[in-house]
């Protein structure tokens, strides 16, 4: 288990965790499970089944079976083009699969517009990130929280029916604001923060629908090391706080250091689960990152067969070249 | 000096008069579609033109009483906007654009045709339909009333009040839904729809609806028009008062209540001035008539506003109500 080297510098806000020891229920859960794609979680909050995505020719995903445990973080990690935010766009209904099924709590996904899927508590954000930058910080939080009455154009008319409501999502968005150290900036447009600070706002105007599944892509992408330790932190606490957390990352370090699970993708499919220290001795996981064989010694005879194959191509290529075309040059770069 | 004056009072009545309240009321709506929800809704003369001839078909063709007409003209915008919106909504904001100047020129020409002649009587309009309207004022409506050096007729007097009323009115409509959770939603959805989605609204309706508000606002100003000049003609609904309603609300500033109210009176205030004026300059002799005739007058004060817009999108990009912090921000 890898220790935890970060204080918890976010968390010192007081996020609500009930003291003692942060609950790691999820990575007791999962801990003697077989590390084989499409084992079954003991408790299992999103569910995926047989979804295709194909784009033209490119089959962008192909998850035959994938469970996501509940209140664990779950790392989904991959090459680029392995399919992982497409797969994201897909359980979170902002593309339409080809084929397959998906649930969460049971209750099936598909064919849901996103809006509806998030009211459900899935909540999402973007790899590219999404501030809304001609409102105030504030405001982007406010837009978060769900089943306002005021959104309704003819409630909106008449102040009286929303103005209660506002009041105490303005309270827990400040609230919230303060956890993520944003709450200095709360009149200033969204505009005007630092990619790292639209990060954090992404992530806590999430928070503001009270989420049961998040699914974070790409939280860490051009933010700087300090930040990142202050991410991994709320990441963190959103774990203790129950809720269950799937993340997009590249980078194998914090990936080790937060996550219960961690689903490997490679061309549209999953590749290898398991938890994070199975992942780096997994061969299928370093073929796909690293190419195979790619550090696998060359004996004697692998050597000798090797070249003679090279040499009988050239030699191949060479009675082609005689007749006058000058194209050689593919194929003896090996 | 009293020459100056008189120009000056001949544009200020253009800013208070029933043009004006046409312009207003059709930034108005566009304010609420481009200014807040960010769609591209270049046809707004469109819902004016349905706004006019729908009490002009209703009263002087199917004899139903003015209001009936009024009716049918909003609900005819709002069939307009949901037959816009239905197939354009859910694509990228260009497709509505693209519908919409389509079938703002569309509908002018199927207007002015021959085959449209029974209902529509063609190229020549329709006229006496506002009587019932004009009946209503509170003065004597034949009389003409001289007020601050011009002289308005009472019927004038009394679209020009019952039309600013109406922007009032729609003024504080827009105010209370922008600063609603309404307005809020409908905002980001102009910055960005995927991240509304994602946090569980549902952006299509709120497009939807912020599509048929503008459209209604547009009826409004195409029956102050079509009431304040008494006839309804297809051509006056010519699309370059889309435009115009654009160049007002960017006068005034996009996405603040008061910028297509004041917005629209300063640009109709330009346009008479530079009319009066220099044909003023023109009559005295000081432009001398080789360089600027009188009959090029009506070209080149579109020219001025051409001018005035640029410098101003130059040195006060945000309009005159905007805040410059705010539109500063798409430059990054």
């Amino acid at each position: 288990m890898p220790a935890d080297p970060i204080p918890h510098g976010a968390t010192a806000a007081g996020a609500g965790t009930t003291g003692g020891a942060p609950q790691r229920l999820a990575q007791a859960a999962l801990r003697d499970l077989p590390w084989e794609v499409g084992v079954a979680k003991p408790d299992a909050a999103v569910v995926v089944d047989g979804i295709t995505r194909t784009f033209g020719g490119l089959t962008a995903v192909s998850v035959d079976h994938l469970e996501i445990q509940r209140g664990g973080i779950t790392g989904l990690i991959g090459p680029n083009g392995a399919g992982k935010t497409t797969l994201f766009n897909l359980l979170t209904g902002f593309d339409q699969p080809d084929t397959g099924t998906w649930s969460f709590n049971g209750r099936s996904l598909g064919k849901l517009a996103p809006h509806q899927v998030a009211r459900l508590g899935v909540v999402r954000t973007f790899q590219l990130t999404k501030a809304l930058s001609r409102l105030t910080v504030l405001q982007n939080m406010l837009l978060g929280a769900q089943g306002q009455r005021g959104e309704s154009f003819l409630r909106a008319l008449v102040p009286g029916t929303w103005r209660a409501q506002e009041k105490a999502n303005t309270e827990k968005a400040m609230e919230l604001l303060r956890r993520f150290k944003l709450d200095a900036k709360k009149d200033d447009f969204a505009g005007t923060l630092s990619g790292g600070q639209r990060k954090l706002l992404e992530m806590a105007r999430a928070l503001m629908s009270d989420p049961q599944v998040v699914m974070l892509d790409e939280p860490m992408a051009g933010v700087n090391p300090a930040l990142t330790q202050s991410l991994l932190g709320h990441v963190k606490d959103l774990r203790e706080e129950g809720m269950t957390v799937i993340f997009v990352e590249h980078d194998m370090d914090v990936v080790r250091d937060i996550s219960d699970w961690v689903v490997v993708m490679a061309a549209g499919k999953v590749i290898a689960e398991g938890p994070p220290e199975s992942i780096s001795q997994n061969r299928a996981v370093v073929d796909a990152y690293l190419g195979a064989h790619h550090d696998a010694p060359l004996t004697v005879e692998d050597e000798d067969r090797v070249l003679a194959e090279v040499e009988a191509q050239i030699a191949r290529e060479e009675s082609r070249d005689e007749p006058g075309s000058s194209d050689s040059s593919e194929g003896t770069g090996r | 000096m009293a020459d100056l004056l008189n120009a000056l009072a001949v544009a200020g009545k253009s800013a208070l008069g029933f043009q004006a309240i046409f312009f207003a009321l059709l930034a108005i709506g566009i304010n609420v579609q481009f200014g807040y929800a960010g769609l591209l809704n270049f046809g707004q003369i469109a819902f004016a033109l349905l706004g006019g001839f729908g009490i002009a078909i209703s009263v002087s063709q199917w004899g139903l009483p003015f209001w009936v007409g009024v009716l049918v003209g909003l609900l005819a915008a709002v069939v307009l906007a949901l037959l816009l919106g239905l197939p354009t909504l859910r694509l990228r904001a260009d497709y509505l654009a693209i519908a919409t100047i389509a079938t703002a020129e569309g509908l002018r020409l199927l207007f002015r045709s021959v085959s449209a002649t029974p209902v529509t009587n063609g190229t020549r309009g329709l006229s006496a339909f506002n009587g019932d309207f004009i009946a209503l004022a509170p003065w004597n409506t034949s009389q003409r009333y001289s007020i601050l050096g011009t002289s308005w007729s009472g019927g004038e007097l009394w679209v020009a009040l019952v039309g600013w009323i109406l922007v009032i009115l729609g003024s504080l409509l827009v105010f209370l839904l922008m600063r609603s959770p309404w307005g809020r939603v409908v905002k980001s959805i102009r910055e960005d729809e995927d991240a509304v989605r994602a946090l569980g609204k549902n952006v299509y309706v709120y497009k939807m609806q912020a599509l048929v508000l503008g459209g209604v606002f547009g009826a409004l100003g195409g029956m102050v028009y079509a009431v304040g000049t008494g006839s309804a003609v297809p051509d006056q609904y010519q699309n370059a008062n889309t435009f115009l309603a654009y160049a007002a609300l960017i006068l005034g500033g996009a996405a603040r209540v008061l910028g297509p109210v004041v917005g629209a009176m300063i640009l109709l205030f330009i346009l008479q001035f530079a009319d009066t004026g220099l044909r003023l300059l023109i009559s005295n002799g000081i432009i001398p008539e080789d360089l600027l005739s009188s009959t090029d007058v009506a070209q080149i004060r579109f020219v001025l506003v051409g001018l005035g817009l640029m410098l101003l999108l130059i040195f006060r990009p945000q309009g005159i109500f905007g805040d410059r912090r705010e539109v500063m921000l798409d430059a990054r």
